[in-house]
């Protein structure tokens, strides 16, 4: 059934917790790209401590979503509160991992972790080497990124985001063109971050590889979320709308 | 304030040590230079008396060309795997991304400087007739001139269509002044006719008004989508 | 306002028809330089109005761009009305006429300064925060046009007169041209910007534009002093029936100027309008389209 236009685009109430600083929330942020909404109206609230898979197909707004709570997309309309502050005002607190590496090509794993870690006021070798140990690379390993092969990069790529210790990390297809066997060292990874109480979001199409990990699957479909399930199930009702 | 510097430090070693390794930029660059001195050698082929009133002018143009080119490529390295947005989301300040791009290029484009002077005074057989040392004050202001604005300008145009003209197109009409004070002080001082004084007043003023609005303006431009 | 935009049109036509017979018919031939000294009636007004639209363009642009943040807009405030004080005092001090060029008064020069304030007050009491970038654009767009104007005309002028068309070392004519360098390069950043925040951009490009403009000036000025360049006619007295004339002209134009400023600004509005429409449309899906898109619904009307 479709929803009336007027609720849909109009401000939802926000739920109101007990404790507003322990929440991220997104308050009918809408993002517009000149004539096209990549962000329709999305208002959602997302525990701490979680782990939340955001599936979608593409062009969902999956990763505009996460652009925003990154800070990197202003929304046009809507606010987005991470532990009640601005996204730009809890950068410290956010680990972002995009599609691309967000790596310097000709620089070793860590020559590249030393400079981002200088950008967090992080001095000396001793956290750059204790991160790439903790995706499973080697710290010594004195070839340029440039030249890793694409598992190896999508590692180092979130030891950079894991880099300053945030408590909410923001990966977008972490595990794409990435071989199963590493893709499941970088899940068990974030569970263990996950149950050291940091608050996860992956964006993936290998949905499957986080059933049973997740705590909550977010579906989006067209710039809004439209479920949320606790499970890769999806009741028959909503998952009618998607196809 | 202390993070400033320790920022800019870390990101101008990172850049330059990128740069050392790819050298991309510089051997072009370098080639480029040579390529427009000789150009300019073969269009202009004067006597050593009025070369002394057009070298000025000439020299510039060529470091204004050769500046455009290079400052084009500052941000291109930021672009590639998009890790300027890895700068965007940490709490590192704007301004020392700024100053160490501004830097990076006020060096690079000084190189290139110091390569072409000495093939400028060769062929066209230069000798200075005012006091040869305020040419320094004119050079180091005059580039800083170029690159302040370039960097900004440079990062403007990451932002547009066509970046790679947009620069020149934004570059050019706002660094008229500059370009007049370089060019008129340059030929004061080959000349000897006049004092330089004031060109190198007013390029030192230049500097300081958009050294303050490119720093004041810039964490705008980075953070515009 | 909507009765009032054909009035407006009726009156600047008939001034604009007059003026141009002042111009040709009224005016005294000017002794040395005969009728083509005519042209200043359109060459002089036109820069005017070019100067004054693109003041406007740089007010509204720092107001874009304070109005973003409370504090920055505050300290603007207090900025400006320190300068519009400073500057009106500054300038009856008799350190600072001795700096004036000779021929320069200073009540003229402290009615300049005062205009800062009261324009930065005024646009941002009559423009809220979105309309103060249509309002830049708006301004830009049609200065540009009469600073092609006031270029186009001054060499004409010069060719007779001078023997050349242009005067590298003229104060006047080269800032203008630099002016029009800068305020071209302000709209073709506006064409290609594919950010999200293109008025930001412009509004930035606008204050270093606004900040080159006395730099340019300076160095012109200064040198002119070691070039000679050709004296220019005025100086002298005007004759009283010339000042009036002009005067008219100025009047004729400025109407224009507003005239033509108020059509593109309601175009602008109306543009931005559609889009944000078409948005919502793509936002709200295909079964209210019809409720969003407002402005063709009323063009139709």
């Amino acid at each position: 059934m479709p929803i009336p236009d007027s609720e849909r685009v109009g401000i939802l109430p926000l739920i109101v917790t007990d404790t507003p600083g322990s929440t991220i929330t997104v308050n009918n942020v809408i993002k517009q790209f000149g004539r096209f909404a990549a962000l329709r109206g999305v208002t959602a609230e997302f525990d701490a401590g979680r782990f939340h898979a955001i599936l979608g197909e593409n062009g969902a707004g999956k990763t505009t979503l996460l652009r925003a709570l990154a800070g990197l997309a202003q929304p046009t309309r809507g606010e987005i509160s991470i532990f009640g502050r601005s996204p730009q005002e809890a950068c410290r607190d956010i680990g972002y991992m995009a599609h691309p590496s967000l790596l310097y090509d000709e620089m070793s794993g860590m020559e590249n972790l030393r400079y981002f870690g200088s950008l967090y006021g992080i001095v000396g070798d001793a956290r750059c080497e204790e991160v790439i140990r903790a995706v499973g690379l080697d710290p010594e390993l004195t070839r340029a990124v440039g030249q890793y092969s694409q598992g190896m990069r999508q590692r180092m790529s979130l030891a950079r985001a894991i880099l300053h210790d945030p408590r909410v990390l923001l990966l977008d297809e972490p595990f794409s063109n990435v071989d199963v066997h590493s893709a499941r060292a970088m899940v068990g990874l974030l569970k263990g971050m996950r149950d050291a109480g940091k608050t996860v979001f992956v964006i993936t199409h290998q949905a499957l590889l986080l059933e049973g990990v997740a705590d909550e699957f977010v579906w989006m479909q067209a710039g809004e979320i439209v479920d949320r399930t606790a499970s890769l199930a999806r009741s028959a009702s909503s998952a009618e709308g998607i196809q | 304030m202390n993070a400033l510097w320790a920022v800019t430090l870390a990101t101008l070693v990172k850049d330059i040590r990128l740069e050392w390794r790819s050298k991309d930029a510089l051997n072009s660059m370098l080639f480029f230079s040579l390529l427009v001195v000789v150009i300019f050698v073969f269009s202009f082929d004067p006597l050593a008396e009025e070369s002394r009133h057009i070298v000025g002018g000439l020299v510039w143009v060529a470091f204004l060309f050769a500046a455009v080119v290079a400052l084009n490529q500052t941000w291109a390295r930021e672009l590639r795997n998009q890790v300027l947005d890895a700068y965007r989301v940490s709490p590192a300040p704007a301004n020392a991304l700024f100053l160490a791009k501004a830097l990076g290029n006020f060096i690079f484009v000084s190189v290139l400087e110091a390569l072409m002077t000495p093939l400028f005074v060769i062929f066209y057989n230069l000798r200075v007739l005012g006091p040869a040392w305020q040419l320094i004050p004119i050079a180091v202001l005059g580039t800083w001139a170029l690159v302040v604005n370039g960097t900004f300008f440079a990062a403007m145009s990451l932002r547009t269509r066509s970046r790679e003209i947009m620069l020149p197109l934004l570059l050019f009409p706002i660094s008229i002044p500059a370009v007049l004070g370089m060019v008129a002080g340059t030929t004061a001082i080959l000349t000897g006719e006049d004092s330089a004084h004031f060109y190198i007043v007013l390029l030192l003023t230049y500097d300081v008004v958009f050294t303050t609005a490119c720093l004041t303006l810039f964490g705008m431009i980075l953070h515009a989508e | 306002m909507k009765r009032l935009f054909p009035i407006l049109s009726v009156i600047t036509a008939i001034l604009l028809a007059y003026a141009l017979y002042a111009a040709l018919v009224v005016a005294p031939t000017e002794r040395t330089m005969g009728d083509v000294q005519r042209i200043f009636y359109y060459h002089v007004p036109s820069a005017w109005t070019a100067f004054l639209l693109f003041f406007i363009n740089f007010i509204a642009s720092i107001q874009y761009l304070v109005s973003r943040k409370a504090s920055a807009k505050t300290a603007a405030k207090w900025i400006v009305l320190a300068i519009g004080a400073v500057g009106t005092i500054a300038c009856f001090l008799p350190r600072v006429q001795q700096l004036f060029p000779a021929g320069m008064r200073p009540s003229a020069v402290a009615t300049t300064v005062l205009l800062i304030p009261i324009f930065y007050f005024l646009i941002g009491w009559l423009f809220p925060e979105e309309k103060l970038d249509v309002l830049a654009v708006t301004t830009a767009e049609v200065g540009v046009v009469f600073c092609t104007i006031v270029l186009v005309t001054g060499p004409l002028w010069a060719r007779p007169v001078w023997g050349i068309w242009w005067a590298v070392g003229d104060l006047r004519l080269t800032s203008t041209l630099v002016l029009w360098l800068i305020y071209v390069s302000y709209l073709v950043l506006r064409g290609f910007s594919n950010s999200a925040q293109t008025q930001m951009l412009a509004a930035a490009l606008a204050v270093f534009g606004a900040l080159d403009v006395p730099l340019v000036f300076l160095s012109i000025w200064f040198f002119r002093t070691q070039h000679p360049s050709p004296v220019i006619g005025g100086g002298g007295s005007l004759d009283p029936r010339m000042g009036q004339v002009l005067l008219i002209n100025w009047l004729a134009f400025s109407c224009f100027a507003f005239l033509v400023c108020w059509s593109r600004f309601r175009l602008e509005l109306l543009h931005r309008e559609v889009e944000e429409a078409h948005a919502m449309e793509s936002l709200a899906g295909a079964g209210v389209a019809a409720k969003a898109s407002l402005p063709l619904g009323r063009s139709s009307r």
